[in-house]
C-alpha cells in the first residue's frame, strides 16, 4: 500500500512540474503550438489533483486498515480509535498534514483550471503559478517529510494512537476548515501575481477573484473560530486564545486577508490603491507560508506545533558556517523566493498599477478604507513582531524571552479598540466626500446609544477608573454598541428609503435592500458579528474562579451558583479511561442542571485529557449570559476526592454568536445581487448598482 | 492678580493622577497575587500563564504559587518578586519582556509602527489631495485641468450647449 501512495506522490511532483514548466514555456510563445503546450499544462495540472487524491485517499485507507507497516500511521493512529478520528490522521501530524495542504491546494487548482474559459490567458498565467506552489509542496513530501516511509525492523501490533486532545468531534473539522483558508489564499496570490506579470488591463482579475478571496477569508475564519472554540471546550484552562504562536500564526494571514477585503473595494471603484492591494495579498500569501513554516520548524516552542524538524530550511532556506572552514554559505527558502519573484514581477511592471483617481477629502471612505487598513496591518505586524521577538531577542542578547498574553492584551487592545471605532464610523461615510453635516446627522443616534450603554455600566458599578481591564472594557462595550448601532441605523435608513418608493413593508424593504447590493448588506451583517465576539472578549475581567476538593455532598459557591457534589466515580473502554463528577448546579434556591466534569486517561499514549462541562446561562440571563465551566482536575492522591475548578466566564456564548453571524455575513456577501442577476447581460463587465444611503 | 502654574507642575499632577489611577487597588494581597501569577508562565513546558496552569499535581505551578505568596507574604515587592523568580527559573519566567535594556524594543516597536504608519497615511493623503490626476493605466495621461477646460470648451462649442 505504502509503495501505491510513493508512486502517486512521484506522479504528483512530475505532473505538477510539467505543468509548471510546460505552462511557463506556453505563456512565452504566441503560436498555435504554445496553446496546445498550454492546454496540457492545464491537463497535468488537473491530473496532479488526481494523483495528490490517490495518495491521501491511500494514507487514509492504511490508517482504516491499520497498516503500522507505515511509519506515520503508527505514530498517528491505534486499533482502537473511533472511525471518524481514522480521517483525522491525515492532518495530525507532520507529513500527513503536509500532504493534505498539498491536497487542498490541488484541488483549488483543479476547480480553477475546469474555469479557465473565463479568461484563458489570466488563468493560464494563474494555473502556473498554482503550480509552481504545488512543486515546492510535492517536492518537501517525496524529499523531506515523506508521509509513507516504512518501518524499520519488527512491525509493533498497535500503534502509538492519535493525541488525545485531537479526539474531539470539532478536530475533524477545525483543521480542514484552516487549511482551506491558509491554502486558499493562494489562488488570489496567484491571480493577483499572473495579472501584474501580464499587466491586465483594468480591475477583472479583482472581480474573479473576490469570491475566491471571500470564500478563503470565510474558511479561516471559522478555522480560527473553531480553534478558539475547542481550546474552551477541551484545555480546559477556562480561556478560548492564550497568544501560542501557532494561534498568532493563523491570525496574522486573517488580518492581512481583511485588510486586502476592504481595501480591493477602492481599486474597484475607484482605481485606487492598486499597489497597495497587489502587495496585500502577495503579504497575505507570505503570511500563510509563514504559519506553516513556524508550526512546523520548531524555531518557536508552542504546544500545538508539530516536531521539530528539518524542513524548515525548505520555507526559510538556511545561513551557516561550513564546517572546518571559515567560509559562509546561504541559500534562499520558498518564501525569500517568493519575496524576490513578487519585488522583481512589481518593479518591472510598477508603471501599471498607477492610482486612476486622487483622493478628495479626508473625511471620506477611501479615507477610512486606508486607517482601516493601517491599523490591521500594525495588528498583523505587532502579532508577528511578538512572535518573532524571542527568536530576535536570543540572536541579540543570547537569551530567550518570553512573549506571552499580558504584551498581546496591552498592545493588541488598544488597536483592536481604534478598529472599532473605524468600523463604526467608516460604513457612514461616502466615497469621495462626506460632510460633516451628514455625517453628524447619521451618527449622532449611534454615538449617544452607545455612551448611554457605556453610562449604564457604570451605574451598575463597573469602575473603568480603578483597572485599566475595566476601563478597556467600558470602551470595547461603547464601541462595540457604536457598530451595532450603526449597522442597524443603515439597514433602517436604506429601508426606509425603498419602502417609500414602495408598497413594501420596512423589514421587506431591508430583504430587498441587502438583495440589491448582498455585498456591502453581507458586510455589515459581518461587522454586527464582529460586535458580538468584542462584547464576548470584554467579558473577560469580570471572570471569576474557584478551586476546591469536593467530597460526597461537599458545597461551593461561585457567582450566582452553589455547586454540589452528589457523586464521583470512573470507568473503562479500549480507548481511554475516565473519571469524573457529578455536581449539581443551584441557582436561587434552584436545581437547574446536573455537570458531568471529566478526565480521561489515554491507554494508546498514556496521555490524560480534561474534558470540561460547560453550562451557558441563555434561560437565566438572557443579554448577560455567562458560562459556567467546570473542570475536573484529578484526585487527591492523599483523600481520594476530586479536585474541582469552577469559572464563570460572563459573556463567552457571545463570541460563538457572533462568529455564527460573521459567517452568515460572508455567505450572504456571496449571494449575487438581484439587479445585476437581472439586467447584466453574461458577457458585460461586473459592475455594482446604483446605491441607497452613503455609499458602498 | 493673575497667577500662572509651570508647565511642569501640569505635567507633575498629570503624572500623578496616571500613577494613582493605574495603581489603584493594587495594594491588596489577594489582588496582588493574581496580578503577577498573571505576569509569570509555568515553567512545566504547558506554555501557559502561571495561575491558568490546570495540571493538577503540576510541580513546577504548585512550588511556584507557594513562593509567590510567600513573597507576598515577606512584604517584597512587586519588581523584587519577579527579579526573584527570573533568578531561580531564568528570563522565559517572565510572560511579557521587561521595559530594560533590549526588552524595550519589544514594547516600542508597535507603537512606533502605529505612529509612522498614521503619519504616513495623512501624507499619503495630503499628497494625493494636493496632486493633479495621475495616469490611467494604459500609460496615457489624464488631461491636466487647463487641458481639460480647453476640452470642455470645444465640446461646447461643438455641442453648441
Amino acid at each position: 500500500m505504502s509503495q501505491i501512495g510513493s508512486f502517486a506522490l512521484l506522479l504528483a511532483l512530475g505532473l505538477s512540474a510539467y505543468s509548471f514548466l510546460a505552462g511557463l514555456l506556453a505563456l512565452l510563445g504566441r503560436d498555435a503550438g504554445s496553446l496546445r503546450l498550454g492546454e496540457t499544462a492545464r491537463r497535468a495540472g488537473i491530473a496532479t489533483f488526481a494523483a495528490v487524491l490517490l495518495a491521501s485517499v491511500v494514507l487514509v485507507t492504511a490508517a482504516f486498515k491499520d497498516d503500522f507497516s507505515i511509519a506515520y500511521i503508527l505514530h498517528h493512529s491505534n486499533r482502537d480509535l473511533p472511525v471518524a478520528y481514522k480521517f483525522a490522521v491525515l492532518w495530525s501530524g507532520q507529513e500527513g498534514s503536509l500532504l493534505f495542504w498539498s491536497l487542498l491546494l490541488a484541488a483549488y487548482g483543479f476547480v480553477l483550471r475546469l474555469r479557465y474559459k473565463i479568461d484563458q490567458r489570466l488563468f493560464a498565467h494563474a494555473s502556473v503559478i498554482i503550480a509552481a506552489v504545488q512543486v515546492f509542496f510535492l517536492l518537501i513530501l517525496n524529499f523531506a517529510a515523506h508521509p509513507f516511509g516504512m518501518v524499520a525492523g519488527t512491525i509493533p501490533e498497535d500503534g502509538n494512537g492519535l493525541n488525545p486532545l485531537l479526539q474531539y468531534p470539532e478536530m475533524v473539522i477545525h483543521p480542514p476548515m484552516l487549511y482551506l483558508g491558509y491554502v486558499g489564499f493562494t489562488i488570489p496570490f496567484a491571480f493577483a501575481l499572473g495579472a501584474l506579470i501580464m499587466r491586465y488591463p483594468g480591475e477583472k482579475w479583482i472581480h474573479i477573484t473576490r469570491r475566491w478571496t471571500m470564500v478563503t477569508w470565510g474558511f479561516l475564519t471559522i478555522g480560527i473560530f473553531l480553534g478558539m472554540h475547542w481550546a474552551y471546550y477541551v484545555l480546559g484552562w477556562g480561556g478560548y486564545w492564550g497568544w501560542d504562536p501557532v494561534e498568532n500564526a493563523s491570525w496574522m494571514p486573517w488580518l492581512a486577508g481583511t485588510a486586502f477585503l476592504h481595501s480591493v473595494m477602492m481599486q474597484e471603484k475607484r482605481g485606487m490603491l492598486k499597489v497597495w492591494n497587489m502587495w496585500l495579498i502577495f503579504i497575505t500569501f507570505m503570511l500563510s507560508i509563514l504559519g506553516t513554516f513556524l508550526t512546523r520548524s520548531g524555531v518557536i516552542s508552542s504546544v500545538h506545533a508539530f516536531a521539530q524538524s528539518g524542513i524548515g530550511a525548505w520555507f526559510m532556506g538556511d545561513f551557516g558556517r561550513l564546517s572546518g572552514f571559515p567560509l559562509f554559505y546561504w541559500y534562499p527558502g520558498f518564501l525569500e523566493i517568493v519575496l524576490v519573484v513578487c519585488a522583481c514581477f512589481y518593479w518591472a511592471n510598477r508603471d501599471h498599477l498607477q492610482s486612476e483617481h486622487k483622493l478628495e477629502s479626508l473625511v471620506s471612505r477611501e479615507s477610512s478604507f486606508l486607517f482601516n487598513n493601517l491599523l490591521l496591518m500594525v495588528a498583523c505586524f505587532t502579532v508577528l513582531w511578538g512572535t518573532l521577538f524571542p527568536i530576535l531577542s536570543e540572536w541579540v542578547q543570547g537569551h530567550k524571552v518570553t512573549v506571552g498574553p499580558p504584551f498581546f492584551n496591552r498592545v493588541i487592545v488598544p488597536i483592536g479598540l481604534l478598529l472599532m471605532l473605524l468600523t463604526a464610523v467608516g460604513p457612514l461615510l461616502a466615497w469621495r466626500k462626506t460632510s460633516l453635516e451628514s455625517l453628524k446627522r447619521n451618527f449622532l443616534l449611534p454615538l449617544f446609544g452607545s455612551l448611554a450603554i457605556g453610562f449604564l455600566m457604570i451605574a451598575f458599578g463597573v469602575r473603568p477608573w480603578e483597572d485599566p481591564s475595566f476601563f478597556y472594557a467600558v470602551m470595547a462595550a461603547i464601541l462595540s454598541m457604536m457598530v451595532i448601532f450603526t449597522v442597524i441605523s443603515e439597514f433602517v435608513r436604506g429601508g426606509r428609503v425603498i419602502a417609500g418608493k414602495s408598497e413594501m413593508g420596512l423589514l421587506a424593504a431591508m430583504v430587498h435592500l441587502w438583495h440589491r447590493n448582498t455585498r456591502r448588506y453581507g458586510g455589515y451583517i459581518v461587522h454586527f458579528g464582529v460586535a458580538l465576539v468584542v462584547i464576548g472578549f470584554l467579558g473577560t475581567p469580570f471572570n471569576k474562579e474557584v478551586e476546591k476538593e469536593m467530597g460526597f455532598g461537599d458545597k461551593v459557591q461561585i457567582g450566582p451558583y452553589t455547586l454540589v457534589c452528589q457523586s464521583y466515580t470512573q470507568d473503562d473502554n479500549p480507548n481511554y479511561a475516565n473519571e469524573w463528577a457529578i455536581i449539581n448546579v443551584f441557582r436561587g434556591g434552584k436545581q437547574i442542571t446536573t455537570m458531568y466534569p471529566e478526565r480521561r486517561f489515554y491507554k494508546s499514549t498514556g496521555q490524560p485529557q480534561t474534558i470540561p462541562r460547560i453550562y451557558p446561562s441563555y434561560k437565566e440571563d438572557l443579554l448577560l449570559v455567562h458560562d459556567l465551566y467546570l473542570v475536573y482536575e484529578g484526585r487527591n492522591e492523599d483523600t481520594g476526592k476530586p479536585i474541582i475548578k469552577a469559572h464563570v466566564n460572563p459573556l463567552v456564548p457571545w463570541i460563538w454568536s457572533g462568529f455564527l453571524l460573521m459567517v452568515f455575513g460572508t455567505i450572504t456577501c456571496l449571494v449575487p445581487n438581484a439587479e445585476a442577476r437581472r439586467a447584466v447581460p453574461a458577457t458585460a463587465p461586473v459592475r455594482e448598482p446604483a446605491h441607497v444611503g452613503a455609499g458602498d | 492678580m493673575s497667577y500662572s502654574v509651570p508647565f511642569s507642575r501640569w505635567a507633575q499632577a498629570v503624572v500623578l493622577v496616571l500613577a494613582v489611577f493605574l495603581f489603584l487597588g493594587a495594594g491588596d494581597t489577594d489582588a496582588r497575587f493574581k496580578d503577577l501569577g498573571h505576569r509569570m508562565m509555568c515553567t512545566c513546558g504547558c506554555g501557559q500563564v502561571l495561575l491558568e496552569c490546570n495540571h493538577v499535581g503540576c510541580q513546577s505551578s504548585d512550588k511556584m504559587r507557594n513562593q509567590l505568596l510567600a513573597a507576598l507574604d515577606r512584604g517584597d515587592n512587586d519588581d523584587l518578586i519577579l527579579q526573584g523568580f527570573v533568578q531561580e527559573y531564568g528570563p522565559t519566567v517572565v510572560a511579557a519582556p521587561t521595559t530594560t535594556g533590549f526588552n524595550r524594543v519589544a514594547w516600542v516597536m508597535p507603537g512606533l509602527a502605529l505612529i509612522s504608519g498614521m503619519a504616513f497615511v495623512v501624507l499619503v493623503v495630503r499628497a494625493w489631495k494636493n496632486k493633479p490626476a495621475p495616469a490611467v493605466a494604459d500609460g496615457v495621461p489624464l488631461p491636466r485641468r487647463g487641458e481639460l477646460d480647453d476640452f470642455k470648451r470645444k465640446a461646447r462649442e461643438e455641442t453648441d450647449l
